[in-house]
């Protein structure tokens, strides 16, 4: 498994593997978004929290494809289907390596971007939390979402079309999370429901995916 | 005689046939009715004015746009674990009147709300949950119409709409949260139990068992329809092979 | 006896309007499928069966 994961990691890393272009999509949405509203800081400090969390939940998107279709296309999906590893335990690593390779560098990055939208810095925690609780769930969720579209030529856009509705309630408890935590509110509620996505999605999805994936794979 | 036999698409086609213009003149008989009765024979709402009118239209097509959801996920259930594929050309027959079901729903939703509440759009519980709904729907028919082998399309929707289902209900929840959360608006619910009076709530039936039978009506038309498409492609790829 | 719908007649008529002309093309269009897959299903029977 560690093997694995090392060498999802390394592909991610590689000049083409997309590792620089999930960031660099994250601070392009948060650049675009004060062209788009207005460059006044009380009101995008106001909304800074759901543009880093909607700005870092599409970079993630973006990579998602990635999750299999490079061991889609030279066939080394069917042989970790059939190797003795269950395809449940791939799929969990395979999510792994995409949260440390995209969520983890977009976590870490959203301070600074924040700063763009009027961020202050005892503002930073939270966000960083929030995000750091909330972006294992993306990576899994739209794992599931890549084992659907996997076997597709440009599957792209109905990826999105799939995984965005069912990123809702993660974005929902995140965004709150992070809000709350900023203007010094109880944030027990949805810390501990966003903590129960991650947890029951990290649990449960990968059974989901890989039976997607078996079906893909046939 | 076993329900179990209907999965037969023979004998679907042939038991179906018979059914569905029941089916069909009933919807036509009781919507009529209830539309007929709700519009011209029902007075105004003391605090709605005219435009509980359309309620009529508003609540069945509601109605309607969830349970097509939690049909297309039984009958999901009943493909994955039967094979019947009777069962899964069902659940792709149900999506687009769900589609256009949430679509009534928002549509006349928004046309109340904007003198009720003057806006065209809140994002109350009860919309959002709606326009939530619909993404689901739309994602669903595009897998359906994205992937060629129809075994595997019928087991990956089928599979999709089960984590939907959970993210769906998950999403109300979360839904609710958002919104009562942050701000204590006007409710902008519509209750049927609390705000609607007996003199409302007759046509109201009328309208509701309408919509039900022409969803029974429809689902059985667009099952028949992918049946027959299917046994086109089968016969021409036999013929080919 | 039209009811006067008096400041909502926009709202209702809109409402009755939009709503009657969505179930109508639902209705038609899979009414017109079936048809289609129907007419389309017989002529491939019906060319199988010609050259049995």
């Amino acid at each position: 498994m560690n093997a694995l994961l090392l060498r999802d990691m390394r592909l991610a890393m590689r000049a083409g593997g997309g590792f620089g272009l999930s960031l660099a999509f994250f601070l392009i949405v948060v650049v675009l978004v004060p062209f788009g509203v207005g460059p006044e800081m009380g009101l995008l400090s106001k909304i800074a929290p759901g543009i880093l969390w909607v700005g870092a939940l599409l970079a993630c998107l973006l990579s998602l494809d990635r999750i299999f279709a490079l061991d889609f296309e030279d066939g080394t999906l069917d042989l970790l289907a059939t190797a003795p590893l269950p395809l449940e335990a791939v799929v969990s690593v395979k999510s792994f390596a995409h949260w440390i390779t995209t969520g983890l560098p977009l976590v870490l990055a959203a301070p600074f971007l924040g700063v763009l939208l009027g961020l202050q810095s005892d503002a930073f925690y939270w966000i960083v939390l929030s995000l750091l609780l909330g972006t294992p769930a993306l990576s899994v969720i739209g794992t599931f979402g890549a084992a659907l579209t996997v076997g597709l030529k440009r599957g792209g856009l109905l990826l999105s079309l799939l995984v965005l509705p069912l990123y809702v309630p993660t974005l929902i408890f995140g965004a709150e999370l992070a809000r709350r935590g900023i203007v010094g509110m109880d944030v027990g509620t949805p810390m501990s429901l966003l903590l129960g996505i991650t947890f029951a999605s990290i649990a449960l999805l990968p059974f989901a995916s890989a039976a997607v994936l078996k079906i893909n794979l046939r | 005689m076993s329900l179990w036999e209907y999965a037969n698409p023979v004998k679907f086609l042939s038991f179906t046939g018979k059914i569905v213009p029941w089916f069909a003149a009933g919807a036509a008989l009781f919507i009529a009715v209830g539309l007929y009765w709700g519009y011209f024979l029902t007075p105004d709402d003391y605090k709605q004015g005219s435009t509980v009118k359309i309620i009529y239209l508003h609540v069945p097509a509601a109605l309607i746009a969830i349970n097509a959801w939690f049909m297309m996920l039984v009958a999901s259930l009943i493909w994955l674990i039967r094979r019947h594929h009777v069962s899964a050309l069902a659940a792709r027959a149900a999506a687009p009147i769900g589609i256009v079901m949430t679509l009534i729903t928002l549509i006349t939703g928004a046309l109340w709300g904007q003198p009720m509440w003057g806006t065209w759009w809140a994002w109350d519980p009860r919309l959002t949950s709606f326009l939530i709904l619909f993404l689901f729907y739309l994602g669903y028919v595009a897998l359906w119409a994205a992937i060629d082998n129809p075994d595997t399309a019928a087991d990956l929707t089928s599979v999709l709409c089960m984590v939907g289902s959970i993210f769906a209900v998950m999403s109300r929840y979360a839904v609710l949260f958002w919104n009562q959360g942050l701000h204590q608006g006007a409710s902008l619910s519509l209750d049927k139990e609390k705000n609607v009076a007996d003199v409302f709530y007759q046509p109201l039936l009328m309208s509701i068992t309408g919509f039900v039978l022409l969803f029974v009506a429809l689902v059985l038309i667009g099952t028949r329809t992918e049946i027959r498409i299917r046994r086109a492609s089968a016969l021409l790829a036999r013929e080919r092979g | 006896m039209m009811p006067d719908l008096g400041k909502y007649a926009f709202a209702v008529l809109g409402s009755y309007a939009a709503g009657l002309a969505l179930l109508a093309i639902l209705v038609i269009w899979m009414v017109l499928r079936n048809t289609a897959a129907r007419k389309r299903l017989e002529q491939i029977e019906g060319a199988r069966d010609g050259q049995n």
